[in-house]
């Protein structure tokens, strides 16, 4: 196996994970931020479940047939996260609607431009239109 | 995957799958148009779940499929639909961006020559606890699949408290998507009836072949629900797994029934109640431990037999798991569907 195939799943995750955080920085859409931030989790998914591998071995459910199993730690680990993840993701959304509704606008500079000082801020739940 | 799988087919499955991401994650980034870059993400999302797979991590890759290509996808398409689908222009230069971006990207790949390689069995991470679980594991607590046993078992505190930041979430978005109408005095979330349109309702209820297709797999999703929780001790799967898979089911229910239908079924009074009742069955499992003499989430005094206590108290958490993942997905579904309903109610009523 040559050095770049040996670390490529590193190599990916790396960049995954810049990706995601190029988006979360650049970008001012809040729902692309999220999504961002999305791509971010998932790099550290990779990170972790690639060095769980073993090059024949097999899922970590014992059987007769099998010797060689990958490590079920990493699993365990990440199975959990995907799904709190899932939950982080959703109080993110429910935050971006709530400032929809009070913003007219989920794009970041809309939202800082209407909360400088000075301005008055558009109160209600159901806020108007973006300037 | 099997045991005498070639590194040759593993090294290229891995490499294809890892390029595809990157493609999918490159255009994720570039698309402005908010629906493509959603759709794109779930595409992303079950790539990712193949290449779990393909890492011999099954449990993970069934999660990962239902809850990133699955109900992911659904939650920002309701968000979307409550606001706009296309990104403004960028208005900043990316440099600092870029710059804050490579400085990271060049530490962390620095940092990786160190890392073993791929595949390696020597490897340091496989020379602590994981030949212990692999060897103990079976033995201690008669299931044979891993994962299952460390989450339930081993590491059931660490379980109890996902699961409790799982509640957390979902209380937080309930929070914030249902106080502030309450206090406007708007229609309370949820009433069955009330409205028979729900997010998109008509057009897709309109369409025979998704209706058709629906009612076809949603007994079939459901089963596999099922199946996935009480056969999560011997194949992949668990409460996690079940509970995302469950509320999948109806979340497709509502996309072409309509979220009143949905409701019918899975009501939103049982569904709150869902919520906290997972992590009280998941306690409560431990304190029943402690009643039985033994120390907090011990299962093995739980039955005459230590194996078989562990076996009943690997089932009772993992329904613990499965009621709250199912009932705060749902709620949250719920949650942005009656956002958009009570929304389209005022500006019927203006």
């Amino acid at each position: 196996m040559n050095v770049v195939l040996a670390h490529l799943n590193a190599y990916v995750a790396v960049f995954l994970m810049v990706t995601g955080l190029f988006t979360v920085v650049n970008r001012g859409n809040l729902i692309k931020k999220l999504v961002g931030l999305s791509i971010f989790q998932t790099s550290v998914y990779l990170l972790y479940l690639s060095p769980g591998k073993i090059i024949g071995g097999t899922a970590p459910i014992i059987a007769d047939r099998y010797e060689i199993y990958s490590n079920p730690l990493p699993h365990v680990l990440i199975l959990t996260a995907i799904v709190v993840g899932v939950a982080t993701l959703a109080l993110g959304l429910a935050l971006v609607v709530r400032i929809q509704e009070a913003y007219g606008s989920i794009e970041e500079d809309d939202v800082h431009r209407q909360s400088a000082p000075g301005e008055a801020r558009q109160g209600g739940a159901n806020g108007g239109e973006a300037p | 995957m099997t045991g005498v799988t070639s590194e040759s087919i593993v090294l290229f499955v891995n490499t294809a799958l890892l390029l595809l991401m990157c493609a999918a994650a490159l255009g994720v980034v570039r698309l402005r148009n908010l629906f493509a870059v959603v759709m794109l993400g779930g595409v992303y999302s079950f790539l990712m779940a193949s290449l779990m797979v393909a890492l011999d991590a099954v449990d993970v890759g069934m999660t990962e499929t239902a809850v990133g290509a699955g109900i992911s996808v659904v939650l920002m398409l309701s968000v979307l639909g409550l606001t706009k689908t296309r990104e403004a222009a960028p208005r900043h230069r990316p440099l600092v961006a870029l710059v804050v971006s490579a400085v990271v990207a060049v530490s962390l790949l620095y940092a990786s020559g160190d890392l073993p390689p791929f595949g390696d069995p020597a490897a340091p991470a496989h020379q602590h606890v994981a030949p212990e679980y692999l060897a103990r594991a079976p033995v201690e607590t008669g299931a044979p699949n891993i994962v299952t046993a460390v989450l339930a078992s081993y590491r059931g505190y660490d379980t109890l408290g996902e699961t409790a930041v799982i509640l957390t979430g979902g209380i937080g978005v309930l929070v914030l998507l249902l106080g502030a109408r309450r206090r406007r005095g708007g229609v309370r979330q949820g009433g069955a009836g009330e409205s028979p349109e729900g997010t998109g309702a008509p057009m897709l209820r309109d369409t025979v072949i998704l209706r058709v297709g629906a009612k076809i797999l949603l007994p079939f999703i459901l089963l596999f629900a099922l199946y996935v929780q009480f056969h999560g001790d011997f194949g992949p799967g668990g409460g996690f797994q079940a509970g995302v898979a469950a509320a999948t089911g109806v979340v497709l229910y509502a996309l072409v029934f309509g979220v009143a239908s949905a409701q019918r079924v899975a009501p939103v009074r049982v569904v709150l109640v869902m919520v906290p009742l997972g992590v009280l069955i998941y306690a409560g499992t431990g304190l029943a431990g402690m009643l039985a003499g033994g120390n907090y989430l011990d299962y093995s005094v739980l039955a005459h037999d230590p194996v078989h206590g562990q076996h009943w108290g690997i089932f009772a958490v993992e329904s613990g798991v499965f009621v709250t993942v199912s009932g705060t997905m749902l709620a949250i579904f719920y949650a942005f569907a009656g956002r958009r309903q009570a929304r389209e109610e005022e500006g019927a009523g203006r």
